[in-house]
């Protein structure tokens, strides 16, 4: 990929502003309210934006293609029963609790509302996930880079942390908020022209659902398989993700994306920084419409390009073959935007990837430090210390954060499988979150206790169950099956949901029996942390298009809508 | 906050729109063989010009 002078003074404008919000923000930067949660001063469309924009990362967009060209139009499953119904239960029924209840971070809130062992459990494993992923985009991005412009890998890795360092230090939450959104939109005009570039040259919609039917026919299924989200999901056979319906609403639909959504600090920050309980009710509502429609920017290029790749010769577009033979998707994107897009617009695109990769950075750097901060420093390290020493506390922790991650960006250049080990690790840990969050919000009796041994007992259960199946085709080891093998998964996809739903199902269970017979907390202390202890919200004062309710029905029956279109 | 994003996100679309723009103004037409004949450039580049303007007039106090 060539690029001219026109594309680099595109990314070099890019720089220039990113360093420049940072710049222009970084006197407003006064107390750790400032640094860490913007002053509580967002407007709910910033916060909005950030919060999926802050999802949004390099190998969010690179993945979806990749899913895309793989499994066609079933990736929407990851937005549309993935993520819209947890955004819209975090902005209707959590968002109060976690705004109301002025915690600072999700961790605090587990320590106001269970103890001080539960939040300590949540803090160090977040903080340990954030600068390990952050490490691993960064170690994608310099291979990618590497690859795409020629750029050393060491040069692509310190330029890029040493610029979020600079923002994030100076602007603080502000700065990584403002950027998301600079890269939102990035995103939206880098890749639009890419979508509609495709689906031009391949025939409209009915082009390219006739050419996915070949990609289908092609493959053993059903002409509709790549072009129909629902109607083959009956048997996992028949469907090229391999999973059935069931494991795939509560697995993907329930466990992992209300897991994912309601209970990550990373996204949750964003709308915690909002100005108000209202705007921050409404920011993920807000996001919400944007992320309905990711699917026609990010996966249909994936859906094109594997159009194309099934056209041979004649497409003059090929996807390269991995050692084994078999399709490698992961360029995907990169290969789309070479194929279409002329110098200048590729500009465009490759700032756009870019951007997301440092977005991705950043967003993890200011979770990162403000939970190291506010729940590792403050909480065990030093009590008490005055409000300035804590806001050097967070700029040194950014530092070390960022410093944290190029270790880790390095470490995955030698030692893969420690990285896909860890990231199995933090899976685990995952899964059983939202079964601690649901009984401590909406079950007053729910115990501290409880709480964490449930935590411990549903990470226990997802490697357990990890340990005991596989899916087929595999080996033992970091697949699964490291126990033994007393059960095969049709799919990798498969296994993965049905791990989630035996991890949250043990922690639900074992947190609800030990709360039984363990003290609950007096009902005075719980006040604004449970929901039948606290006030309701009145929206009756808000314009009906500004009430949460109203605009999550909308939300949903919009996603319901566009589950029926493309059954 | 006395920095509204809407100033530099404006700025920095109308800057890489118009530049976007100029160059497919002034580009040979034999680039756009890839993209299908369309000058993309010069097209988009308005089309993000706009969008800038838009949000430097949503801006304005």
């Amino acid at each position: 990929m060539k690029l001219g002078v026109v594309d680099w003074s595109i990314l070099g404008l890019y720089f220039l502003f990113v360093l420049g919000i940072g710049f222009a923000l970084r006197r407003s930067m006064k107390t750790t309210s400032d640094f860490f949660l913007s002053g509580r001063s967002m407007p709910a469309w910033v916060a909005g934006l950030a919060f999926i924009s802050a999802n949004l990362g390099a190998q969010e967009v690179m993945g979806m293609a990749a899913s895309g060209a793989k499994y066609g139009i079933m990736t929407s499953h990851f937005y549309w029963i993935g993520a819209i119904p947890a955004m819209v239960f975090l902005a209707v029924f959590m968002m109060p609790f976690y705004y109301g209840s002025r915690a600072r971070s999700v961790p605090e809130y587990l320590k106001l509302r269970f103890d001080e062992k539960t939040r300590g459990l949540n803090a160090i494993t977040f903080a340990l996930m954030t600068v390990l992923s952050s490490g691993i985009s960064m170690y994608a991005m310099g291979l990618l880079l590497n690859l795409l412009l020629g750029w050393s890998f060491d040069v692509s890795i310190w330029l890029c942390a040493l610029i979020v360092l600079l923002y994030i230090t100076m602007g603080g939450l502000t700065s990584a908020i403002y950027n998301e959104v600079l890269q939102f939109f990035m995103i939206v005009f880098g890749f639009l022209p890419l979508v509609l570039l495709g689906l031009h040259d391949v025939g409209g919609w009915q082009g390219l659902q006739a050419g996915l039917e070949h990609v289908a026919t092609a493959r053993g299924f059903a002409a509709g398989a790549w072009s129909q989200s629902w109607a083959h999901l009956g048997n996992p056979a028949e469907n090229p993700m391999g999973v059935e319906w069931f494991g795939m609403a509560m697995g993907l639909g329930f466990v992992l994306s209300f897991g994912y959504w309601c209970t990550d600090f990373l996204t949750i920050q964003r709308a915690m920084a909002s100005e108000s309980m209202s705007a921050a009710r409404r920011a993920p509502l807000i996001a919400a419409f944007p992320k309905m429609l990711f699917p026609f920017l990010v996966i249909l290029p994936g859906m094109l390009a594997i159009v194309l790749n099934q056209r041979g010769a004649a497409g003059g577009f090929a996807l390269p073959l991995k050692a084994d033979g078999s399709l490698n998707y992961d360029m995907t994107v990169p290969l789309m935007l070479a194929h279409y897009f002329p110098q200048g617009m590729l500009g465009v695109g490759i700032t756009a990837l870019i951007a997301s990769f440092m977005a991705g950075m950043a967003g993890n750097v200011t979770a990162f430090n403000t939970v190291f901060t506010y729940d590792i420093y403050q909480a065990y390290l030093r009590k008490g210390a005055s409000d300035a020493h804590y806001l050097r506390v967070g700029r040194l922790a950014t530092i070390g954060g960022i410093g944290a991650a190029v270790a880790a960006a390095y470490l995955a250049t030698r030692f893969n499988n420690i990285m896909d080990m860890l990231q199995l690790v933090f899976a685990f840990v995952n899964a059983p979150l939202f079964a601690t969050f649901l009984l401590g919000m909406f079950w007053k009796r729910t115990t501290g206790h409880a709480a964490f041994v449930g935590l411990l007992a549903g990470t226990a259960a997802a490697a357990v169950h990890h340990g005991l199946t596989l899916p087929l085709g595999s080996i033992p080891g970091i697949k699964g099956g490291w126990l033994a093998v007393i059960h095969a998964y049709p799919s990798e996809m498969a296994q993965n949901f049905w791990t989630a739903i035996w991890a949250w199902s043990t922690c639900f269970v074992v947190t609800l029996l030990i709360s039984l017979v363990t003290r609950a907390r007096p009902e005075a202390e719980l006040r604004g942390l449970v929901y039948a202890l606290t006030e309701r919200l009145s929206d009756g004062a808000e314009a009906w298009w500004r009430r949460p309710a109203v605009l999550g029905v909308v939300v949903l029956a919009l996603t319901v809508g566009l589950n029926l279109a493309f059954r | 906050m006395n920095l509204d994003i809407r100033t530099p996100l404006g700025l920095l679309f109308m800057l890489v729109g118009l530049l976007l723009a100029g160059f497919g103004l002034l580009s040979d037409p034999a680039l756009y063989e890839r993209s299908l004949g369309l000058n993309i450039n010069l097209w988009w580049g308005l089309a993000m010009t706009a969008f800038g303007a838009l949000m430097l007039w949503l801006a304005r106090r």
